[in-house]
């Protein structure tokens, strides 16, 4: 255990024994469903079937359905898809990079982010399958031993390293997940008094018994995993960015985009973790968990990558300026001027001007303005990519061909009906699943608390009565 | 033992009962008693039992979901008795001839299985052995129309043949007054010699020529002919109001005329200078070196004023037109005596005697024109049909007869012809289907599409040429002629009547020059067949005023649709986008930007069109560049609204009513008041974007800069090294393509290039081409795979004024650019493919497997011509599309190409380089132990192209013509489109070159 100073706010207030942490997790997934929770699912629910009709369309009648055209290929698709995928990244960064850095603070959200990064690239992932125009085909884009002959995938495609990168990204994401879940499934099916809910339980917690070869296991696998997953933060999305910046279209093509789009991904996840744990601290009582100093952190997080892409897109403007090159002096003039000038100014003060609010530290620790600025980065950076794909590609090279893009109802539907595929996922997970990893909160208990405690009586049990400030839960 | 052994076929038959003795000496017996098998009790009396239903029920769900697997059964039944002539899997070509409406080509019938696919040049011919026609190109749709007639009719009811010819016989006999035969122009010697022998056993029959767009001004002021008019003889070409390479007289003729004076022989340049004077921007005004906005009412003016200066040596004033440039003009006829030529479009004979003057002053007679081979293209005599629209109203019109004539459609005065046909005893249609006209009358006797048909064609004296037909008829329609000879007792059939005729023009032994005239499908011997002479009634002569009004409104011909809506079911020729407005799917108001900015009018917005005649029709605005100010022009043949036409029903408006009759002469113009809608109606343009925004995409300069240097004519991107600058192909990341056999490359001239959008046809027509509707089209979805970009010069802006530079100049010079896949040698469309569904052939050719195609679009995003086209949904085969009739109805899939592939939904395509014709060219190469002869592979655009501006072949071999060409223009006018890519096409442009005056 390293030293923590005195002095550092705490990481868990309200003077929470493990027994507490235990309680306070559990009640959620123990107690009945609350009326505010199942409202949500069904707004969620509606979503989904919004998403499901709009995706029988698409499949049954054709891309058609979607406003693309013979310019602009790609548009609310490969938006959402990279969208979400940006989305997916705070997960991933919290439980391992801040887990390598040794970042206590990442405990009580890492849970919820990583299933939020894990819902988040099931989104992303529906859109490469659904924008195809066969996608029952969909499988020939893996290097599959087949039947056709020598025939084999395109390994110089950047939508093919896009394949492998989001399976690797989603697969790493849910080992590493559920790793963390496991010796909380095991708290769970302990608690349990059901039938069902012990047997489920019990299948998921894998038989933990929470020895000491268990833990030491666990740590290892963990530790392992995030060694894995660091890569893959920064590599996803260098890779879905290798997407536009491989290609020839101006506004594209342009080497600036792997740093740009991943600092524009943990940008636009922590945006969004903001917005779901701001929502479930109050819903399901963490305010002790999910405490001040962790928005104010992510907040950091914010202004940080907020300015870095907010230069991105002043660079890209530099350099289109001075390569001298036409198409690429237009494309930018475009962006800011042309008929979609409403969408990158959208973009510009979403992403770079709100967040810079977070300069003052009465707005970075509040709620109510943490919470309506990180809807605004989740739009503004949902338009970058708009901004990105469709006013480079509906005014390229050829003036002849130029056109405009506009979106169908079924675009939208998608859209939304992502969304709310997204809402259901994450809802079900926040009653069925610990919402906050109780084993790794416990572990910061002893150092991070707000009770502070003589170092020889080292104990922060329940039974230790004079220990216990927490009323609620006194046996 | 043996004996006792019995064998019973059933239950039934052991239990023996009376029911099974009925039915027992049936082999078959359609009566199967079924009984239980338990207790005897029979299934009739609608008991079921437990395990009975569970069998059945097991039966049934398996028996539906067997039926929902199985696939479509397909017949492919063999010949038992193989034709002759028939080889499945290799086509026939027979030569024909396409006619209609003044558009003459002389054509090869491309048939595989004896249907034909396809349409291609003759070369034989001297007329037309370049390209094609766009209409001509789509014609071929029209035999595989389902809403052709199938039958004659007898008051609208299907009848029989016999009763139809007993009938007309018995009226004909008994016809009460004049009777009329109305046809539009015929160019057909033998049935022009038909129909005059039908008419002489009545004692009062006139045959009238009723030409929807006509040229009767022009034929009065010349005798009844067209003057042979040889546009390759000209140095300066004056055009006033004629579109002579799209519409007027003999577009395809006049462009291969046109174009050999514009081509640059690097050797010896020369080129003609054009001048165009015009309301509306034509395609001819579109390739014009000097082109002026003139509205309609200036037009006598002006050609006075020529007149004036060029005969009396007086000044050429007086008009709207900038002195100066007039004076230009004069200058340059004068100088050029014996080889200019002054042309035009007016239906004033008034006006054409002034051109006649005035031509006769330049010495074009003789020279630029052929006296002793004029066109009989155009025979249409107005005067005349506006006499029998009164006789008919007059009720002294016994009999009258429709031969590709639907004047109660077409004509500026349908309603009095509509009203006039009451009061006709006899009135019969030979439309393909119910129009207009076959609505009011009696009998539709449906004449055979021309490619089922033998016929005979003359459209400049001395050129000869045969249609044969290609096809057993498709439905129980009959020839126009044949049903002639029916009804005159005869018992030749036409081909034996036009045998016979073409005995005078044969010499030597008749049936072998026969034989050789049908297969060369032309006969230019000299010899003339077609008696033409001067018009009996004419208009009366001098020039007709036209009062200039606020808004003088022009009808005028589309170049794809024709003028009198013939091909208006026609989705292929719909669905091709205008050559200037690239407008498809219908007509609209063109109108120049200053008078909708004046009327507060943008595009799409609705106007209420009111004619002279107070009619009024609904249509959108478009904003036209090149419109003469103060003017709106409106396409004829829209409108339509019958149920023969499903295609076109819906379409846009009729407004035939434009045109007026003036002192006797049709001319094609009014004054309209316009009323701006609240509505608005989107009009489906397949460009929307019409500038070129200062980009070196297309290149042009002046013929004077290219005589002086033609190494300075052409701008080339260098890309800056610390070597210096360099070419783009010297850098470059890539492993070049080893090509060891063929490398095929296209070479455009955009010199050559008038847009007509014959290529476009032609590629649509070969490559299976789905056609997708305006709403798809109004998507920018159309599936194009070789489309023509047609750029305005921008209005006076400054440099990088990018917002300036969107807008059209109000008379924009214009440049056409045929942009199809550029099959690059460093395709960015083949790297990012992440199945490899398009890659690189050995032979340089871009290539999709269709098959393979999962359909991302990445290949389309990353094309930097965006050329490819995606099928965003199944065009085949679906309801939704059915108006793509090529795809979605049995006879419409006649017109298929066998050799190319129908693609399906979700699939990526773009041009192949006619892959399939490549690889027919080589395998035929092959199975004679040879290398395939340069120009015997052949794009379906380039074989297609009327002034061959498009040239095909391989650049490896040294002695092919576009190596040549290659070679020869190098550093000159020789360039790619975005060479600073690098993506190295295998198609190079040349550049265009005005000739400024």
């Amino acid at each position: 255990m390293q030293h923590v100073s005195p002095i550092r706010e705490p990481l868990v207030t309200g003077g929470k024994t493990y027994h507490d942490i235990t309680e306070d997790v559990c009640r959620q997934v123990e107690a009945k469903p609350n009326v505010r929770w199942a409202a949500a699912l069904a707004v969620a629910l509606v979503g989904l079937a919004i998403f499901i009709y709009s995706v029988y369309r698409t499949l049954w009648y054709g891309i058609g359905e979607w406003g693309l055209n013979k310019t602009v290929g790609w548009a609310w698709d490969i938006t959402n898809f990279v969208w979400w995928v940006g989305i997916g990244h705070a997960g991933t960064l919290i439980s391992a990079i801040l887990l390598l850095f040794r970042q206590k603070w990442r405990t009580s959200i890492n849970r919820a982010a990583e299933a939020m990064t894990i819902f988040a690239v099931i989104c992303a992932a529906m859109f490469p399958v659904l924008h195809m125009g066969r996608p029952w085909l969909a499988y020939w884009v893996l290097p599959l031993p087949n039947t056709f002959g020598s025939l084999w995938v395109n390994f110089n495609s950047p939508l093919l390293w896009d394949v492998f990168a989001i399976s690797t990204y989603f697969s790493v994401s849910l080992v590493f997940w559920y790793i963390g879940l496991i010796p909380d499934f095991a708290t769970i099916r302990d608690r349990a008094t059901g039938p069902i809910a012990r047997r489920a339980y019990a299948l998921l917690s894998f038989g933990w018994t929470g020895s000491a070869k268990h833990w030491s296991r666990y740590e290892t696998v963990s530790l392992i995993l995030a060694g894995l997953a660091t890569p893959l933060v920064l590599s996803v999305h260098t890779i879905v960015s290798f997407d536009f910046a491989t290609s020839v279209i101006p506004g594209w093509h342009t080497t600036i985009f792997p740093p740009y789009f991943v600092a524009g991904a943990i940008f636009s996840g922590f945006a969004m973790v903001l917005t779901l744990m701001i929502i479930t601290r109050k819903v399901f009582y963490l305010e002790d968990y999910i405490t001040l100093e962790h928005v104010e952190s992510m907040n950091k997080v914010i202004i940080l990558t907020g300015s870095i892409v907010g230069i991105a897109y002043t660079t890209e403007f530099f350099i289109a300026w001075y390569s001298g090159v036409e198409y690429e002096q237009y494309a930018f003039i475009n962006r800011a001027f042309g008929p979609y000038w409403w969408a990158y100014w959208s973009m510009m003060t979403c992403n770079v001007i709100t967040p810079q609010l977070f300069w003052f530290r009465k707005i970075r620790r509040s709620l109510t303005a943490t919470f309506i600025i990180s809807i605004f980065v989740n739009i503004g950076m949902w338009f970058e990519r708009f901004v990105i794909i469709v006013t480079s590609l509906h005014r390229d090279y050829l003036p002849s061909s130029w056109a405009m893009f506009s979106p169908t109802i079924i675009d939208i539907g998608v859209y939304v009906g992502t969304i709310g595929l997204f809402f259901t996922l994450f809802l079900l997970f926040c009653k069925y699943f610990p919402v906050i990893n109780m084993a790794e909160v416990k572990h910061i208990l002893k150092s991070s608390s707000d009770v502070k405690y003589p170092k020889k009586a080292a104990t922060m049990h329940a039974t230790d009565k004079d220990l216990n400030s927490n009323t609620h839960h006194n046996e | 033992m043996q004996d006792r052994i019995k064998y019973w076929k059933g239950i039934e038959e052991l239990e023996n009962t009376p029911e099974f003795e009925k039915h027992a000496h049936n082999e078959f017996p359609e009566f199967l008693p079924i009984n239980g098998a338990e207790g005897g009790e029979s299934a009739s009396s609608g008991k079921t039992h437990r395990r009975d239903f569970l069998k059945l029920l097991g039966f049934s769900m398996a028996a539906v979901s067997l039926a929902s697997c199985e696939a479509p059964v397909r017949k492919a039944i063999p010949y038992l008795n193989k034709p002759v002539d028939v080889e499945p899997g290799v086509a026939n070509w027979y030569a024909s001839t396409f006619y209609q409406g003044g558009d003459y080509n002389s054509i090869l019938v491309k048939t595989r299985e004896a249907r034909p696919i396809k349409i291609e040049p003759n070369p034989s011919s001297g007329l037309t052995p370049l390209g094609t026609s766009p209409k001509a190109q789509g014609s071929l749709l029209g035999l595989y129309d389902t809403n052709r007639l199938r039958y004659p009719l007898i008051a609208g009811k299907e009848a029989k043949w016999e009763d139809v010819d007993n009938q007309i016989k018995s009226r004909l006999a008994n016809v009460n007054g004049k009777v009329a035969f109305v046809s539009s122009t015929i160019i057909s010697p033998s049935t022009k010699k038909l129909i005059d022998e039908f008419g002489s056993r009545f004692g009062n029959f006139e045959h009238v020529t009723f030409d929807v767009n006509s040229a009767s001004g022009l034929l009065q002021a010349n005798g009844g002919v067209i003057p042979g008019y040889d546009f390759s003889k000209a140095n300066i070409i004056v055009g006033i109001n004629a579109d002579f390479l799209g519409t007027w007289v003999a577009p395809v003729p006049f462009a291969k005329q046109y174009i050999e004076t514009r081509k640059i022989n690097p050797d010896n340049p020369a080129m003609s200078r054009h001048y165009q004077f015009e309301t509306i921007l034509s395609l001819t005004g579109s390739n014009a070196d000097v082109r002026v906005p003139i509205k309609p009412s200036e037009e006598a003016a002006l050609v006075s004023a020529l007149h004036n200066a060029v005969t009396g040596g007086g000044s050429a004033s007086g008009t709207a037109v900038d002195a100066k440039l007039l004076t230009s003009v004069v200058k340059d006829l004068q100088a050029n005596k014996g080889k200019a030529l002054v042309v035009c479009g007016s239906n004033d004979p008034g006006v054409q005697e002034l051109v006649k003057a005035i031509n006769t002053a330049i010495g074009a007679e003789g020279a630029t024109i052929d006296t002793a081979a004029p066109y009989y293209v155009k025979q249409g005599n107005d005067a005349a049909m506006l006499r029998l629209i009164e006789e008919m109203n007059a009720g002294s019109i016994g009999a009258v007869f429709f031969y590709n004539a639907n004047p109660v459609y077409n004509h500026p005065l349908a309603a009095r012809v509509a009203s006039g046909l009451q009061k006709v005893g006899l009135k019969v249609s030979f439309a393909d289907r119910v129009d207009e006209t076959a609505k009011l009358a009696d009998f539709v006797t449906p004449d055979h599409h021309y490619l089922e048909s033998w016929n005979d064609f003359e459209p400049k004296r001395g050129f000869l040429s045969i249609s044969q037909p290609v096809i057993s008829p498709i439905f129980t329609t009959r020839q126009m002629q044949d049903s002639l000879l029916a009804w005159s007792n005869q018992s030749t059939d036409f081909y034996e009547y036009m045998r016979s005729n073409w005995r005078t023009v044969i010499s030597g032994n008749f049936n072998e020059g026969w034989e050789k005239a049908v297969h060369d499908g032309v006969l230019e011997n000299g010899t003339s067949l077609l008696k033409v002479s001067a018009p009996a009634t004419t208009a009366p002569s001098g020039i007709r005023k036209v009062q200039p009004s606020a808004i003088e409104a022009v009808v005028y011909e589309k170049v794809a649709m024709g003028a009198g809506g013939e091909n208006s079911n026609n989705p292929w020729l719909q669905e091709l986008p205008d050559p200037v407005s690239k407008a498809t799917w219908g007509n609209y108001v063109a109108m120049p930007r200053l008078m909708a900015e004046e009327m507060g009018v943008r595009q799409d917005d609705v106007l209420k069109v009111t004619f002279a005649n107070n009619e009024s029709i609904e249509l959108p605005a478009l904003i036209q560049p090149g419109q003469a100010n103060g003017t709106v022009a409106i396409a004829m043949g829209f409108g339509r609204d019958l149920d023969a036409m499903p295609v076109a029903k819906g379409l846009g408006a009729n407004a035939y009513s434009i045109a007026t009759v003036n002192n006797g002469a049709v001319l094609y113009t009014s004054g309209v008041k316009l009323e701006k809608t609240n509505a608005t109606s989107p009009i489906a343009q397949t460009q929307t974007h019409h500038t070129v925004m200062g980009r070196i995409v297309v290149q042009e300069n002046t013929f004077a800069n290219y005589k002086e240097n033609p190494k300075e004519v052409t701008e080339y991107v260098r890309i800056a090294t610390h070597e210096g600058p360099v070419k783009p192909a010297t850098i470059s990341l890539w492993d070049d393509y080893e090509y060891k056999n063929h490398h095929w490359g296209m070479v455009i001239d955009l010199n050559s290039c008038i847009g007509c959008g014959a290529c476009t046809m032609s590629c649509n027509v070969e490559n299976n081409i789905p056609v997708v509707g305006k709403a798809e089209v109004l998507m920018r979805r159309e599936m194009h795979w070789m489309r023509i970009d047609r750029y305005y010069s921008a209005k006076e802006h400054e440099p990088k004024d990018y917002a300036e530079m969107e807008h059209p100049a109000d008379n924009p010079t214009v440049i056409f650019q045929p942009m199809l896949c550029q099959h690059c040698n460093h395709a960015p469309c083949e790297t990012v493919c992440p199945v490899a569904a398009t890659m690189h052939s050995s032979e340089g050719i871009n290539q999709m497997a269709y098959n393979r195609c999962v359909g991302t679009r990445y290949c389309a995003n990353n094309c930097p011509y965006k050329v490819r086209r995606f099928n965003w949904f199944a065009y085949a085969n679906n309801d939704k599309f059915g108006f793509n009739e090529p795809m979605n109805n049995d006879l419409g899939k006649m017109v298929l190409n066998p050799d190319v592939t129908v693609r399906g939904r979700g699939v990526m395509e773009k041009c192949s380089f006619c892959v399939q014709r490549v690889q027919l060219g080589k395998l035929e190469a092959k199975r004679e132990n040879r290398r395939p002869k340069d120009g015997e592979i052949v794009t379906a655009c380039a074989q297609s192209c009327p002034t061959e501006a498009i040239v095909f072949g391989d650049m490896k071999d040294p002695e092919s013509r576009i190596s040549k060409i290659l070679a020869r223009q190098q550093g000159e006018r020789a360039f790619h489109v975005l060479e600073e890519l690098n993506v190295q096409p295998n198609i190079t442009y040349l550049t265009k070159i005005r000739n400024l005056a």
